[in-house]
């Protein structure tokens, strides 16, 4: 089954067009990276995708449910990382996964999990504010995969992110699916990444997404495309 | 355009939705199912207070602004004491006024730090939203009342407050809830605009001009120095039914403002 099936999207900002004309199919377990330089409307298709943007034109079938119609089946089952780690600054860590676990119907022993698992224990009950760009950017990803989505949409997830810390949350957001401390090696999980990075995170996709001032540039299966053509996007 | 669909062999073989869920989702509902709207307006009511507790930005502020005018009106007015409709006015006023700050408030952690897009992608009710900051701004109502009602008896109230008591708490708690309900409305209209700060203000101030009415009419023969009356029944049933209408349309109209 697909897990995102999307045919002539269209989103634009008043005059400006943000995305045109975008279709892809995306099975599920696989890893779609999307390449292009800033403005290409990579976010904009992560927030579509998410249910926090309305298409403007096109079809948007996202985990079996039509967007918008049905966003509400959507919602709950999705994990969104983007620029903002949407978190409340004077809030602690552990008070901003409580927030967010209690929205999702999440119980207290996972939002423990997963604050060692991003070896936050520590500082858990320092307030946001206090904590360096990439420990939020790790509370951020423990907020993303708290309720174990079924969709992880995740834009340049490893900004701010020493070698280390990528590493840290590697099996929270990596391909094999689990709980996030437990990797399940049966299960692959379904992405979408936002990159600027072809060396890293081409060797992750399943398919790649070239865009371009909105529009799609290349399409192709990962294994079809080098990084030449990745190359030529930016130029 | 349509894009290449490669499954791996691993995905065809085990179809997600037949994979057991995670263990962490709360006992007796399955993950990802919609959580309770009570239980989300609780968790955002706590996660409303406990930013308040944490930065002071509002309750202190409104306190602090009733409490100056009162100063200013004590002076101004050079007189000892005021009672009556004028009396009735300047509570009013400067509570709705002080209300204002609350309300330009009232949302902007949620817009500045995605709060909006975490609560949306959540499966939960919107209104939970809607409802919660309600109950918020009517907490911080409550507070501003409790320091600045004793401040204003002090500082310019002629009669006894005591005997006007109950009758000044049923006006003070029918005109909260409308404060309340309009300046939610309105704080969520006016947040994800640049002018927000301007933009508040300017909707909520003819709003609440009602409020102002039905209050100060209904307190006005409470703040007398002989024989204070209880409010006239039909500025509180004025009062009650703004709060409905309100209370309804904003009900109505909160899902959208927080669509795209």
């Amino acid at each position: 089954m697909a897990a995102l099936e999307v045919e002539g999207l269209a989103r634009h900002y008043g005059e400006r067009e943000a995305l045109s004309d975008v279709s892809l199919s995306l099975a599920e377990g696989q890893t779609l990276v999307v390449f292009g330089p800033n403005g290409a409307g990579k976010t904009t298709l992560l927030r579509v995708l998410a249910t926090l943007l309305r298409p403007h034109a096109g079809s948007v079938r996202v985990l079996g449910s039509s967007l918008p119609d049905d966003a509400w089946a959507v919602r709950g089952r999705v994990g969104l990382l983007g620029h903002e780690p949407l978190l409340y600054r004077e809030l602690t860590a552990r008070e901003n996964l409580r927030f967010h676990a209690r929205l999702h119907g999440v119980g207290e022993e996972r939002v423990r999990e997963l604050l060692e698992a991003v070896a936050m224990g520590a500082r858990a009950n320092e307030p946001l504010r206090t904590l360096s760009r990439g420990m939020v950017q790790r509370v951020a990803v423990a907020r993303t995969v708290l309720h174990d989505p079924d969709l992880l949409l995740l834009d340049e997830p490893h900004s701010n992110l020493d070698p280390a810390a990528v590493e840290l949350v590697a099996p929270l957001i990596g391909a094999r699916a689990g709980t996030g401390t437990e990797v399940d090696p049966t299960r692959r999980r379904t992405r979408v990444i936002c990159s600027h990075d072809p060396s890293g995170d081409l060797a992750e996709a399943d398919v790649v997404l070239g865009l371009r001032a909105g529009r799609p540039a290349l399409l192709r299966a990962a294994a079809d495309v080098d990084h030449e053509e990745i190359a030529e996007l930016y130029r | 355009m349509s894009g290449p669909t490669t499954p791996t062999d691993e995905s065809q073989a085990t179809p997600h939705a037949a994979l057991p869920r995670a263990a962490h989702a709360r006992p007796g509902r399955p993950a990802h199912a919609p959580v309770g709207t009570a239980r989300a307006i609780g968790a955002l009511l706590r996660k409303e207070l406990l930013v308040e507790l944490r930065t002071l930005e509002s309750v202190p502020g409104m306190s602090l602004f009733a409490v100056t005018t009162f100063v200013v009106f004590h002076f101004a007015l050079n007189r000892a004491s005021v009672e009556g409709d004028l009396a009735a006015g300047i509570l009013w006023v400067t509570l709705l006024f002080a209300a204002i700050l609350g309300v330009n408030r009232l949302f902007v952690a949620d817009a500045d730090q995605g709060g909006f897009d975490g609560f949306l992608l959540a499966p939960v009710d919107r209104s939970a939203m809607f409802v919660a900051k309600a109950l918020t701004l009517l907490a911080f109502l409550v507070v501003l009342e409790l320091v600045a009602v004793p401040a204003f008896a002090l500082l310019l109230l002629g009669a006894p407050l005591g005997p006007a008591l109950p009758g000044l708490l049923a006006t003070l708690a029918l005109g909260d809830l409308g404060v309340a309900v309009i300046g939610t409305l309105v704080a969520a209209m006016a947040v994800r605009t640049r002018a927000r700060d301007l933009l508040g203000p300017l909707l909520a101030l003819p709003l609440f001009v009602p409020i102002v009415i039905g209050g100060a009419r209904a307190v006005s023969p409470l703040l007398v120095q002989s024989h204070p009356v209880a409010p006239a029944a039909r500025w509180l049933l004025t009062l009650g039914l703004y709060d409905l209408v309100f209370g309804l349309i904003a009900y109505a109209l909160f899902d959208f403002l927080l669509e795209d």
